[in-house]
């Protein structure tokens, strides 16, 4: 099932589409007013490009650099070149330990990698720690955003998610007391954990130190009490030196949720006394990426500022996206990997740009989704109707004759024939929309006129 | 000075008043455009689809037809787009008429404001207006402010239509968010489409936009079709038919 089903089924709940628009519209809202806060924003956009595309251009020696530093640190350092690599290592450091409940925060890599399914498949119990993740965990789906997990879920539905896993009041929808109820679940998780794995926001080659960066403290609570850290991380997280952090940092939360800066950025510069700190370094797909024309989406750092902004995503929802990135950015990654499954992403977007505008690191997002297109078109996948409207488009346009005569016929035909003819079920301009009103003349018409009449 | 008019397909068939309105309001202005009947359209609804091979023989047709003229004047900023930011991907960089040809077409507010310098015309026009920020015009050729981006810039259209006698302009709560037109997107993805089209409506109707109006005739087509849907009472303009109507051009 394409992106155009089931955006579909998400507008027609009506009153619930509007209401998600709004809630997001919100957070753009408030990253609107964070940014005009700060007078040199663009200048921070433009050098947070700058650091990433230098570090996409040198990023082996980086990443050898980083390894280093980790080493030295103290830290293990593993390498993954795809998912299942990756699930193999973090699986094989778990049962070494004899791991049997791990508590995780927040990491969309090991979403990609879908790591849950495979250590509950060895029998490791997994526990989601950031609370919107833990309800999409509770209600067994995919999170629908990258930051904001739950977003589409309503107060009352965490009420009875709740209700039926942790045990609160039937019916009870106030947000302080599901939050404590949550507080409460995952604080008895934490402490009874064997082993905590987070995400990684920023990796800093010179230093082989990790920066977390979390709202609510579960990725420091997770790796605070067991003995073993695992850090998973994409390879395109590094950047060079740790004062870059000082404008990553200013453009994370301001891009993501409005707020100055995350509540917790936490730094990890090798294991806890008598721990183990494992650093998972993964390709899955990124070396490919570097190497083709859609390099610059490799400088994301997942704050979602293009899902709040684009007016596809607020209106159909993060699952109309089936991928674990949803809005332009993984319109962009999830269709470079699979481009058999994934190819309506790229077309569900009005080429509107906004995404690019407000993305902190200038990715030329909606230059990519339209070159996205033509590599569809390279892999005939854009559909055989589409193609042929195409053709046989191009083919009229071409001749500026046929363009008369078929806008001809065309104004005579909507102008004369019955309204049941023209708006029928085929027609799906028509279904909620009126067409132009057809002139008697042309402007080509109109203009000759104009002018033999001077 | 040599200015061709560059009416696209749709508005070709459609919206016939829209190009005369621009005709008027360039000789207005002392301009004399000729109209090369060898133009047809731009590719974009090819380019949009990720068909570039069906959108070339359009663009090598359009380089072909305006070569002999030192400006292409459009009343669509979205098909102006298109020539000036994906040309350079569809001509053959061979092509000596190109990268002047490319440079040389402008949508109409950008050439009345930066070539020609026009002041902003004087005349009548006591309504309510609300401008639709078409993103073309507004992120591709930055015809004026996004929300977006922290950095002031000025836009033309609101510039041009600042100086008629009795306007007003609509405060909307969302200044630039899409239309959802988005050529090919509007049929592709209709539930979205004509939701972004709706809520679109629905803003400017409690900021009780009398004529709504863009610089792209495009979005208007899918405004107005809603708004004729659903017999809401506002009145759809492009700014070209604004200004020729209140200049009396």
């Amino acid at each position: 099932m394409g992106h155009p089903t089931l955006a579909a089924e998400f507008t027609g709940n009506r009153e619930r589409a509007q209401w998600h628009d709004k809630a997001l519209w919100f957070v753009r809202e408030k990253r609107d007013r964070m940014a005009t806060s700060v007078p040199e924003w663009e200048l921070l956009r433009e050098t947070a490009s700058a650091i990433k595309q230098h570090t996409q251009s040198c990023l082996a020696d980086y990443l050898e650099q980083f390894e280093a530093n980790a080493i030295r640190n103290g830290a293990i350092v593993h390498w993954a070149a795809d998912a299942h690599e990756h699930n193999e290592i973090v699986l094989s450091i778990l049962q070494k330990h004899k791991v049997r409940r791990l508590v995780k925060s927040k990491s969309m890599l090991t979403e990609e990698c879908h790591l849950n399914p495979c250590l509950e498949e060895h029998g490791i119990e997994v526990i989601d720690t950031d609370l919107g993740e833990r309800i999409v965990q509770l209600r067994q789906e995919p999170p629908s955003h990258i930051v904001l997990p739950a977003i589409h879920i309503k107060k009352e539905e965490v009420g009875e998610c709740f209700h039926e896993h942790l045990g609160t009041e039937k019916g009870a929808s106030d947000p302080k007391y599901l939050t404590e109820a949550a507080r409460n679940h995952l604080r008895e998780c934490f402490c009874t954990a064997d082993a905590g794995l987070t995400g990684v926001n920023f990796a800093i080659a010179e230093t082989g130190g990790i920066v977390i960066c979390t709202n609510e403290g579960n990725a420091d609570l997770g790796v605070g009490m067991p003995k073993v850290h695992i850090a998973c991380m994409g390879i395109e997280k590094l950047i060079p030196r740790a004062e870059d952090l000082s404008v990553f940092l200013r453009l994370l939360a301001r891009s993501a949720t409005g707020q100055p800066v995350t509540t917790y950025s936490s730094h990890f510069h090798g294991p806890q006394e008598g721990g183990e700190l494992h650093i998972v370094l993964v390709d899955n797909g990124r070396s490919n990426i570097l190497k083709s024309e859609f390099r610059r989406s490799l400088n994301c750092i997942r704050c979602g500022a293009c899902m709040n902004t684009c007016p596809v995503y607020r209106r159909s929802g993060g699952h109309s996206y089936q991928s674990t990135v949803p809005g332009p950015i993984g319109s962009i990654l999830t269709p470079l990997q699979t481009p058999e499954k994934h190819n309506t992403l790229p077309f569900a977007c009005s080429l509107c740009g906004s995404c690019t505008d407000v993305c902190p690191v200038q990715i030329d997002l909606h230059h990519q989704l339209f070159a996205m297109r033509e590599m569809l078109d390279g892999k005939q996948l854009i559909g055989t109707s589409k193609k042929l409207s195409m053709k046989f488009a191009s083919t009229l346009l071409s001749h500026p004759w046929m363009v008369n005569l078929a806008g001809k016929v065309a104004r005579t035909a909507l102008r004369w024939l019955p309204r049941f003819m023209i708006y029928n079920p085929l027609n799906a301009w028509g279904r909620q929309r009126e067409l132009p009103e057809p002139p008697r003349k042309s402007f080509r018409q109109m203009f000759s006129d104009y002018r033999s009449k001077k | 000075m040599k200015v061709a008019l560059f009416i696209p397909c749709y508005i070709d068939q459609f919206y016939p008043n829209v190009g005369m309105a621009t005709v008027r309001i360039l000789e207005a202005f002392g301009i004399h455009p000729e109209f090369p009947e060898a133009q047809t359209c731009c590719g974009q609804p090819m380019a949009n689809s990720g068909c570039m091979t069906e959108a070339k023989p359009l663009a090598e047709n359009f380089i072909r037809t305006f070569a002999p003229y030192d400006y292409v004047v459009s009343p669509s900023g979205s098909c102006v787009s298109m020539v000036r930011n994906h040309y350079d991907h569809l001509v053959s960089p061979q092509d000596p008429d190109a990268p002047r040809v490319r440079t040389g077409t402008l949508e109409l507010s950008e050439f009345l404001v930066n070539v020609l310098k026009v002041q902003p015309p004087t005349g009548e026009f006591a309504q309510q207006v609300g401008l639709h920020q078409s993103c073309h015009g507004l992120r591709e050729l930055r015809l004026g402010p996004s929300s977006e981006v922290m950095r002031p810039r000025e836009s033309l259209i609101q510039t041009l239509l600042s100086g008629l006698r009795g306007i007003r302009f609509s405060e909307l709560a969302r200044k630039d968010e899409c239309c959802g037109f988005g050529g090919t997107f509007a049929v592709a993805e209709e539930a979205v489409s004509c939701m972004m089209g709706e809520d679109r409506v629905n803003d400017h109707m409690k900021a009780g936009t009398q004529v709504l109006t863009a610089g792209d005739m495009s979005c208007l087509m899918h405004l107005d079709g809603i708004i004729r849907r659903r017999k809401v009472g506002i009145r759809v303009m492009h700014f070209a038919e604004i200004l020729a109507e209140a200049m009396k051009a």
